[in-house]
């Protein structure tokens, strides 16, 4: 069994739903990454998306495209991301690390290459924004015969018809994005949401992972209660930026403990 | 019978083009692609589109034989293909024409676009005035300095000029921001790409509307001089008045196409835009996969060209194909090179280029002195230069 599928069945016996904070890797500086990724783990993430910077982020709202700026400032590609997933490696052998990014540094290196790579680094799963299932059908075949996890997102414009297309590619999770936009651009409609991941769940048995426009503790716990998965992106790379050095980590472990709080009290 | 038939349905160019973008997308572009699908060949639709282009831009745009540039260069006649004359002074008001009338039928009250010199920005602001639609154009900050008259255009036409302040401020990051908008604002808005780039459909339609320069040059060359040109020559940024001219042509044996990258400040520097001249790695970049000039880790960069409307590092995926099929042929003109032919064109015919345009001229009569003084080249004209007076000024150290 993969990671992110242990993750979840550990978290289905306890009946907890699982918090997977985002950071874009290299933000705000590339020393920082790995001690952040320790302190997302120690503060209760239970699976961690690591972004890698691009210099054409189009599905991110200016938070996300700082972040991917400020990142890139420092040279933090694709391979430097890499050598950070290597790094925490090191030291936590458990929590699912997911890369999330574009295609292009992907297409740079090669499907095949970038598979090989990713399962060097000890990469469980994938999130490439701009590859819809019928683009990428050999490179979900790379992932997959590596045993990483091609995951994919739904949108609320997604047709049932696609649905079913896009599970039967996915493995993992399925990444529901709960508002129409880009990264971090509104409050989500619970109810809505609510309704859509019901009719997920009855094309699927993967677990569904809700992100985008998840802002607060009280947001965090209304998706936690329909969702197995609940995704912070935006909210956490905000409190990134306006950290220093000095309380960066001490800043993001305080909010990582008010959103776990949140995350564990929805199905209690 | 018709040879050339790209794209397949789902857009690809052999392994160019496809719709590479994000699931909140796709739902879109299938509507937008079934909607195309439904009216490129409506005669309803395609009448009012031939109305407008008639009276309204002002076509057919005429040829005209540049005897004295011709003369003076010695060598093949160059004609041109007078795109400058258009109502709004670029091939551009053509396509955006075709992509209104889309969005009126699609019910779509708001309509977005990208620009880099301005002239997108600006055709898309003239038909939303003339169709009264709400328009809003993405704009690098770079981009807007240095094509001021044309932000004050599209103010004056009622347009929200929108300065995009994100990556490299250029043409690259108003598409980025153009798709972040349609993302939110799907449901009331169409989203007019100005160039032959961009998601499935938008290469083969804006391909389709543009391709009225290269339908009518083929009808305008064989009544001037009774044949067709030895060589089409067109400048390529995204690609789209290249594309236009090229596609009628594509089946006609003998007719040499030629498409002018901008090379900056020399290939040599890495300060240019010409992906396809200097074979550039392929890539993802805004929906579609084609040649992109990029860093070794995947991230697209910055790009130099004295025309803002060549200042992109991809390239539209059909003319990757065409390089690739070796149907097209790809070179690359200097800045000091196009500024050159950009003079010559002012003083030898009374002709102000648009700087884009004028790498294509440049390369043309780069051509015309290796070549015999019966054969002919066609150059497109693509835009005229009044938009570029302020760059041209601060180059030839002119006084306004």
């Amino acid at each position: 069994m993969s990671r992110i599928q242990t993750t979840f069945a550990t978290l289905k016996q306890q009946g907890k739903t699982a918090l997977v904070p985002y950071i874009t890797a290299g933000d705000p500086h590339p020393n920082h990454t790995v001690n952040l990724m320790h302190t997302l783990v120690k503060f209760g993430a239970d699976m961690i998306e690591l972004g890698v910077p691009f210099s054409d982020p189009m599905a991110d709202g200016p938070v996300i495209q700082r972040a991917s700026e400020r990142a890139l400032k420092h040279k933090v590609g694709l391979t430097a991301v890499l050598q950070m997933v290597k790094d925490f490696r090191a030291v936590d052998q458990k929590t699912p690390i997911i890369l999330m990014g574009y295609a292009n540094p992907i297409e740079a290196i090669g499907a095949k290459a970038f598979a090989d790579r990713a399962k060097a680094a000890d990469v469980d799963g994938v999130i490439t924004v701009d590859y819809p299932p019928e683009e990428c059908a050999d490179y979900v075949q790379e992932l997959r015969s590596r045993d990483i996890d091609p995951i994919f997102l739904l949108s609320p414009t997604t047709e049932p018809s696609r649905v079913d297309l896009i599970v039967k590619q996915a493995s993992g999770f399925v990444y529901y994005v709960s508002l129409k936009g880009v990264t971090g651009a509104a409050n989500l409609d619970i109810n809505e949401v609510s309704g859509r991941v019901a009719d997920i769940r009855k094309k699927t048995n993967l677990p569904v992972g809700v992100g985008f426009g998840i802002r607060d503790a009280a947001t965090a716990k209304a998706t936690a209660a329909i969702a197995d998965a609940v995704v912070v992106g935006s909210r956490i790379v905000t409190t990134i930026e306006s950290s220093t050095d000095e309380n960066l980590l001490s800043n993001v472990a305080a909010l990582m403990t008010e959103l776990k709080t949140a995350v564990d009290a929805a199905k209690q | 019978m018709q040879l050339y038939d790209m794209p397949d349905v789902r857009g690809h160019f052999g392994q160019f083009g496809g719709t590479f973008v994000a699931e909140t997308l796709v739902e879109a572009l299938d509507e937008l692609r079934v909607m195309y699908e439904k009216y490129r060949h409506d005669p309803v639709f395609l009448a009012e589109y031939a109305y407008d282009l008639k009276h309204f831009v002002g076509r057919p745009s005429p040829i005209y034989h540049a005897k004295r540039l011709s003369d003076k260069v010695g060598g093949a006649q160059i004609y041109l293909k007078r795109e400058d004359l258009n109502h709004t002074g670029a091939h551009k008001i053509n396509n955006t024409i075709g992509q209104a009338l889309l969005a009126k039928r699609m019910g779509k009250p708001r309509v977005i676009a990208e620009t880099g010199a301005g002239q997108h920005g600006v055709a898309t602001a003239t038909i939303a005035a003339r169709m009264g639609l709400e328009c809003v154009v993405y704009m690098g900050s770079e981009d807007i300095k240095r094509q001021a008259p044309n932000v004050f255009r599209m103010k004056l036409l009622g347009a929200t000029v929108v300065p995009v302040e994100s990556g490299s401020k250029t043409l690259k990051d108003a598409l980025n921001e153009a798709m972040r908008d349609w993302v939110t604002n799907v449901h009331n808005t169409f989203y007019i790409i100005g160039t032959v780039a961009g998601p499935h459909p938008y290469p083969m339609m804006v391909r389709d509307f543009q391709a009225i320069i290269g339908i009518e040059a083929k009808q305008q060359m064989q009544e001037m001089v009774g044949r067709q040109p030895d060589a089409v020559v067109a400048c390529v940024g995204g690609g789209s008045n290249a594309m236009g001219i090229f596609y009628p042509y594509i089946d006609v044996p003998n007719v040499r196409l030629i498409g002018v990258e901008a090379a900056g400040h020399g290939l040599e520097t890495g300060m240019h835009a010409a992906p396809l001249t200097t074979n550039s790695p392929v890539g993802v970049l805004h929906g579609n996969r084609t040649y992109l000039m990029q860093d070794n880790d995947g991230n697209i960069i910055e790009t130099h060209s004295v025309s803002a409307g060549l200042d992109y590092p991809g390239v539209g995926p059909e003319h990757a194909w065409l390089k690739d099929i070796k149907r097209a042929e790809y070179v690359a003109i200097t800045d000091d090179e196009a500024m050159a032919a950009f003079h010559n064109l002012c003083r030898t015919e009374g002709i102000i280029p648009a700087l884009e345009s004028s790498h294509a001229l440049a390369y043309a009569e780069k051509m015309a002195k290796t070549m015999r003084k019966d054969e002919i080249i066609l150059v497109n004209l693509s835009g005229r230069g009044d938009k570029d007076i302020n760059t041209v000024a601060k180059l030839a150290n002119i006084t306004l």
